[in-house]
């Protein structure tokens, strides 16, 4: 999505942009954020029949909410370009960029709503003058932000013999330089030193809010909020970023990395508490298993650079595996190990499949090995599918798979029952969101502590160039069959939680591809898309595609074309993932001149 | 150069074979300890293929290398943990890592903690990983980069990325380093910088095998040097006997051969060239002549073309990069005759 939507040629662009001189384009912005914020509290339709109530006078609903933030952003932007007291720290790398983004933020928003509530209810007559108010306001504060003065790129002058595909393609890139430079901001001052105290506070409040974010986007009951939420939290984050606040508090977290990671755990068990109802928490664990599997990925595929399509092969072991010995009935053999028992079994059985897996094949570079996994994966559920006393032994009984997998029961607690802790009722599957989230935190604890050691290093370098690497004196092979079975080991681990939150372990969940994850395709799209060799990368990519095949349900069999639709956008505005490699931060830091460089070592 | 000289390696009858091409062909070398040992010889002379041989990367068909008395093993890695560090020709860094930790990787063999410590965190970890880090600092000190050890690698300038790499080599503790091309593409300054390096390496205690372009580099640096032509060894002596040596010469300046245009032709074509000038009415002749010169250099270039890329067939390894040469160019093109009933 870029701002100069018309397919004008540069100058006329260039032309353009002064109409409003900056003092105006700034008050008009600051205003028109300011009026979006006062108009979400009026009544944008007549009837309730518009999910959300938009009805009421006075107090703001369903995707007014969404409106309302970025109309705030807009407004404390605006406000901080001026240097107001106490205002100037939400802008350390520039004001300029975030107004325009978070202004964008609301208008798209209020667009995106005002096109909803003309569709379900049958054309524009529907709006009250609060709709139109909010509409005017968005504008408003838009034609400001995007009136504000930029340093303008050189462009490329057009050659008179060039063809009209190539003046075409000249216009396209001096517009997308035009699009780039107006949103660039600058690099972020240097914070202020504070006491540490109140660094761990901000840490704690800037994780409450990302709780809060989170459950938002969780529970949204409605497609049209989704949609609202996804680009309302898309495009503030984006301005967040631009404003130099993510970098500030990436820094944060760098420095105090425990009580980060400590506190993000608390935020997020905190999640089932504020539920009241299994109906999200069903989601929380699934979303948990998901990028815990995508973050073990991202130890083979972003740290060592092995491209395994046949990874949810691994999910899978741990899942049978578990489900086996836990006492399900169609097993074979018939015990009922502990959950303890299980899950260590289900991760050993992964880690020896993932050795005898990667033991011929990671002889094998590049593609070949991408290829090779992929038929492992296959074949893995193929053999899974067979083994059902017909056409082989009767071990998984199965296309209808191992069924009635009994709940948890860990040293007297019962994961299938409800229990009362604080007055909060935690039910089934927030006791196994509880439980998954252990397993991420050592997934976490895992990776994190293997990439900065010896071996990770190795890893790294091998992914860097592998020739290289040996000449150094690292054993190739050896290393990558090390991150190999560990990413299965991983992957096992979830499996086995798996197994039973599912009650039912089932060959056609791991397949390669399919509308749903998770799959073997969905969780290298969540590495990629979430930053590889991140730890937050994976998890925010997880989250992410999972959420959005099952909140979308309309897009229905689009959903594959729609997300490579995404992927290739994605990749295109910010190929280093969403959350970029600490590497290319840390340079950020140091380096002033290089960003262009640094924008591509992530992909 | 020392007084107990001791034979580090010792490289007896290198011979590498691909397919029918002979890229290096019975080559003995020995390198002792304390001293540096250049090895020179024309583009595609097989320098860096026996490199490779020396270091693991290829298997030699016949011959064997031997390392302090050990028979070295066909593994890179092997090959490095035994005491043999490299560079490369066209550098090979981890870019996207910081200068420290393209240090740390080049540790790898002389550290040893595993995946269970790291995980786990013991108290060996911290040490070793302490330890490492501080030899690592030492290095980068010793080539005066230890200010831009949080830097990744990829923004050094061109001169630092040489020096890291073999700050890198340096960090597995090796017993000899062989640098491949160690100043190709440096200003005078940055070479005598790199000259101060190489002694500085050799102080410590490491012999140095280094194969170079710039003759006067090597000349100023080596105890001994080599010279290796199509693939074969052509003469190993100080640098002055190499220098003054009548086939080095003619191996990288040329020598008159059948059908090349000689003094008299050329002569004749200038003389040509001159008339046709003068009269252009008479162009048909003269015209002949520089085609027919012209003719003759166009199947010297495709000649040696021909052998240049055989000679280096082994694909994934770097490509000599003519450009950087000063002496070469000249001599290339001449050196071709030798080469056609060779490798044909």
């Amino acid at each position: 999505m870029t701002t100069t939507t018309t397919d004008t040629a540069p100058q006329a662009i260039a032309t353009r942009e002064n109409r409003i001189p900056e003092q105006a384009a700034r008050a008009m912005a600051t205003a028109g954020g300011a009026l979006t914020v006062v108009s979400c509290f009026l009544a944008w339709t007549w009837t309730s029949a518009f999910p959300g109530d938009l009805t009421v006078y006075g107090y703001p609903g369903g995707l007014q909410w969404l409106v309302l933030v970025g109309g705030a952003l807009t407004t404390l932007f605006g406000l901080s370009s001026y240097g107001i007291k106490g205002l100037r720290w939400l802008t350390p790398a520039g004001a300029d960029a975030a107004i325009k983004l978070s202004a964008l933020a609301a208008l798209y928003t209020t667009l995106y709503t005002v096109k909803a509530i003309s569709t379900a209810l049958g054309g524009l007559v529907n709006l009250e003058p609060g709709g139109f108010i909010v509409l005017i306001a968005s504008v408003i504060a838009y034609l400001g932000a995007r009136s504000l003065p930029f340093e303008r790129p050189e462009l490329d002058e057009a050659d008179p013999e060039d063809s009209w595909w190539d003046r075409y393609k000249l216009g396209y890139r001096n517009r997308w330089a035009v699009t780039k430079a107006a949103h660039a901001s600058g690099t972020p001052k240097p914070a202020r030193a504070l006491p540490a105290s109140v660094e761990i506070l901000i840490i704690a409040a800037v994780l409450a809010v990302g709780l809060g974010v989170f459950t938002y986007g969780v529970t949204t009951p409605y497609q049209e909020l989704f949609i609202g939420f996804l680009i309302t939290a898309g495009f503030g984050f984006a301005a967040l970023q631009k404003a130099g606040l993510v970098a500030r508090f990436t820094a944060l977290t760098a420095k105090h990395r425990n009580v980060a990671l400590v506190g993000a755990f608390v935020a997020a068990a905190a999640f089932p508490l504020t539920q009241t109802d299994d109906q999200y928490a069903t989601l929380g664990v699934n979303i948990l298993i998901f990028a815990t599997v995508a973050l073990g990925l991202n130890i083979v595929v972003g740290l060592t650079g092995l491209l395994d399509l046949g990874y949810v092969a691994f999910l899978g072991v741990g899942a049978y595996t578990a489900a086996l010995v836990s006492g399900s009935p169609n097993s074979p053999f018939g015990v009922h190990l502990p959950f303890w028992a299980a899950i260590i079994l289900g991760a050993a059985a992964s880690m020896v499949f993932g050795v005898l897996i990667g033991a011929p094949t990671l002889r094998l570079r590049g593609d070949y090995l991408a290829i090779v996994t992929l038929g492992f994966g296959e074949i893995f559920r193929i053999s899974m599918n067979n083994l059902d006393g017909v056409s082989g032994p009767d071990l998984t009984n199965g296309p209808n798979g191992v069924a009635g997998v009994p709940n948890v029961n860990l040293f007297g607690f019962d994961f299938g029952a409800n229990h009362v802790f604080l007055g909060f009722t935690i039910g089934r599957f927030a006791n196994y969101f509880l439980l998954m989230l252990l397993v991420t935190l050592i997934v976490i604890m895992v990776f994190r502590r293997s990439a900065e050691s010896r071996i990770g290093r190795a890893w790294v370098a091998i992914r860097e160039d592998e020739t290289a690497a040996e000449a150094m004196g690292i054993n190739g092979f050896r290393v990558k069959l090390i991150a190999f079975a560990l990413g299965a080991t991983l992957a096992g681990l979830a499996g086995a939680v798996q197994a039973h939150v599912n009650y039912t372990v089932t060959p056609d969940q791991y397949v390669f591809a399919n509308a749903v994850p998770p799959n073997s395709a969905f969780l290298l799209a969540a590495v990629v898309l979430g930053g590889m060799g991140t730890i937050s990368g994976p998890l925010v990519g997880g989250a992410l595609l999972f959420m959005i095949p099952n909140k979308l349900q309309f897009l229905g069999e689009y959903q594959l074309l729609v997300f490579g639709i995404a992927l290739v956008v994605l990749m295109r505005l910010r190929p280093e993932g969403l959350i970029p490699n600490r590497r290319n931060q840390l340079e950020l830091h140091k380096d002033l001149e290089a960003p262009a460089v640094l924008s591509k070592a992530g992909a | 150069m020392t007084t107990t000289t001791e034979t580090v390696l010792d490289a007896r009858g290198v011979t590498m074979r691909f397919g029918g091409l002979t890229a290096v062909k019975n080559v003995d070398l020995t390198v002792n300890s304390g001293e540096i040992v250049g090895l020179i010889g024309p583009n595609g002379a097989g320098k860096t293929t026996f490199f490779n041989c020396l270091t693991g990367l290829y298997i030699p068909t016949e011959g064997e290398v031997r390392y302090k008395g050990t028979v070295l093993p066909p593994k890179s890695f092997k090959v490095t943990a035994a005491g043999i560090a490299r560079t490369f020709q066209n550098i090979r860094l981890f870019n996207n890592m910081t200068v420290l930790e393209n240090v740390l990787v080049g540790r790898h063999t002389r550290t040893k903690e595993g995946l269970w410590s790291a995980l786990l965190r013991l108290p060996s970890f911290g040490k070793e990983e302490q330890a490492s880090r501080e030899k690592a600092m030492e290095l980068l000190e010793f080539i005066g980069l230890d200010h831009k050890a949080e830097h990744l690698a990829r923004n050094l300038p061109y001169g630092e990325q040489r020096k890291l790499e073999i700050a890198r080599a340096l960090a597995s503790d090796p017993g000899l380093i062989l640098l491949d091309e160690p100043t190709a593409g440096m200003n005078p300054q940055e070479t005598r910088a790199a000259e101060e390096l190489i002694f500085a390496i050799r102080d410590k205690g490491i012999a140095v095998l280094v194969i170079e372009h710039d003759m006067r580099f090597i000349f100023n640096l080596c105890d001994r040097v080599a010279c290796l032509v199509q693939g074969e060894k052509l003469i190993e002596g100080t640098a002055g006997e190499v220098q003054s040596d009548e086939r080095v010469v003619a191996a990288y300046l040329g020598e008159p051969f059948e059908g090349a245009p000689g003094a008299d032709e050329v002569a004749e074509v200038e003389a040509a060239e001159a008339h046709a000038e003068e009269a252009p009415a008479e162009e048909a002749p003269a015209e002949e002549a520089q085609a027919e010169a012209a003719e003759a250099e166009a199947a010297e270039a495709e000649a040696e073309a021909e052998t240049d890329a055989d000679a280096e067939t082994d694909a994934d390894t770097e490509p000599e990069t003519p450009a950087e040469d000063d002496t070469a160019p000249a001599a290339d093109s001449t050196t071709s005759t030798t080469t056609d009933g060779e490798a044909k």
